[in-house]
């Protein structure tokens, strides 16, 4: 059995960071949970620009996304900031983290009379929080109770041929393990969708997964565009990508070869072990955003033209299968597999390299998008702001 | 010793290569599909590092496999050694591609 290094939580789930995190409910208390977060190593704000003129689906995401991030087992405890007139009403938000038996704080601007004050404040709560979070150590934890989220930007021929079929490999490797891998981003299954439906436990768990492509394309065409019109990007195609599906079949080597044992809307928490499909966009931040609030501590991410974003809470791992990016973009790229394509370096060797670093990285090495402070969000949207 | 390896082809059901290097027109590149016999083609246009050229000749409107599925349908008629790309192939509704 292999172990990580990590945090352990009251509620018995298991970190690779040990965060304290400041959630602005809104849009209109963005700044002030920024300025409480500001200078404070450790402590992390979301830059939440929504919470207000929602309605629906998008209500109910933002608040499901919010308190993911609360959940997530990477956050000690929590300060929610609210406005006071928001539709998200951060009492309500402060309540469902507060479940996880994190302390979880909420102060409302409107009440607190004043950003000044909030900031105060929010300053003073949170380096009470700090306080007891550096009073925790790491432990041994078995790799079994890691979430890994897997997700490509960026591709070119090198992520269908290397990076990916490496991720797949580490992918099952952790499984093998008992953990719990997260394949997500529907519009890049188009195409694929059939070969990840015969994988499915259950018949099911298959229509789920052809349901979902069958609405992401209905959704676009509804809304008068043709997927394939930004998918594959410009960069994908002078990359050798020419069609979605080409894509597609190289996106889904990430999910390695195991049984997909569940299906799980964007945002939600899987309930399975084994590799588990998140219906997202392929939108890289919002797909980024939706696997760390279903509760993943880490996330591989692999390109081949080059993709800096990281995610605020969990550290994300850039893996590239072409040469020129790697060197081209050091400051961004973490593992290098170029030797598949190089004839150099068999796909379980790479696999192994991306297990090691997942291991590592989740004990505490940081990652190249950590070190350049690269903490990119948004929270998927399905409607538009009213 | 081995020489170089130029291109790769994926899957045994492939009609496909893609190039590890750029190849000029006119070179011939060996390529071995899984255990299938390699194969000497002789490429008819400049292929772009990362880019796919055909091993076979495909008639217009026929699948065009690679990874062993398809990943588009041929939109003009494409002879073996030529350059495989937006060109001359479609994915799944797009125009000339199946519905």
């Amino acid at each position: 059995m292999t172990f990580f290094q990590g945090f352990r939580r009251s509620d018995g789930l298991a970190g690779t960071r040990n965060f304290v995190l400041v959630i602005p409910s809104v849009g209109c208390s963005q700044g002030a949970a920024r300025a409480i977060a500001r200078g404070r190593k450790d402590v992390v704000y979301l830059p939440n620009i929504l919470g207000c003129g929602q309605v629906g689906d998008d209500q109910a995401l933002v608040k499901k996304t919010l308190a993911g991030f609360g959940w997530n087992p990477n956050v000690f405890s929590v300060l929610v900031v609210g406005n006071g007139c928001e539709t998200l009403i951060p009492e309500s938000l402060g309540e469902e983290i507060a479940r996880s038996g994190k302390r979880t704080e909420v102060i409302v601007i409107q009440k607190v009379g004043g950003v000044r004050k909030t900031v105060a404040l929010g300053r003073k709560i949170v380096g009470e929080m700090l306080a007891d979070a550096s009073k925790l150590s790491r432990e041994p934890v078995p790799v079994s109770e890691l979430i890994l989220g897997t997700e490509c930007g960026g591709s070119d021929y090198t992520s269908g041929l290397a990076s990916n079929p490496a991720v797949g490999c580490a992918s099952d490797m952790l499984i093998a393990e008992g953990g719990t891998v997260i394949l997500s981003e529907t519009p890049e299954l188009i195409g694929a969708e059939h070969l990840l439906a015969r994988r499915a436990r259950t018949p099911e768990i298959a229509r789920k997964v052809l349901d979902a492509v069958a609405w992401w394309e209905k959704k676009a065409i509804e809304g008068g565009q043709n997927i394939r019109d930004v998918n594959p990007s410009p960069g994908n195609m002078e990359g050798g990508i020419t069609t979605l599906e080409e894509k597609s079949l190289g996106c889904i080597h990430k999910a390695g070869t195991t049984t997909l044992e569940e299906f799980v809307p964007a945002a939600a928490r899987p309930t399975s072990k084994g590799l588990v499909y998140m219906d997202t966009p392929a939108h890289d931040i919002e797909q980024l955003t939706c696997m760390v609030a279903g509760g993943a501590q880490i996330v591989v991410f692999t390109t081949g033209r080059g993709t800096p974003p990281g995610s605020p809470i969990a550290p994300v791992i850039k893996i590239t299968g072409n040469r020129d990016t790697f060197l081209c973009m050091r400051d961004s790229m973490d593992v290098d597999v170029s030797g598949i394509v190089r004839g150099r370096q068999t796909v379980r060797d790479a696999g192994q390299k991306v297990f090691d670093q997942i291991v590592a990285v989740a004990s505490g090495k940081t990652t190249k998008a950590e070190r350049l402070g690269q903490r990119d969000f948004c929270i998927f949207k399905v409607n538009m702001n009213i | 010793m081995a020489s170089r390896i130029k291109a790769i082809v994926i899957h045994e059901k492939d009609t496909v290569a893609v190039a590890l290097e750029a190849l000029s027109a006119g070179s011939e590149v060996i390529v071995a599909p899984g255990d299938a016999p390699a194969l000497r083609i002789k490429l008819i246009s400049p292929i772009p590092m990362g880019h796919k050229f055909a091993l076979k000749d495909h008639e217009k409107g026929t699948p065009v496999i690679k990874y062993g599925e398809p990943i588009g349908t041929s939109t003009a008629p494409i002879a073996r050694g030529e350059h495989v790309h937006v060109h001359n192939v479609a994915g799944k509704k797009e125009p000339g591609g199946r519905p």
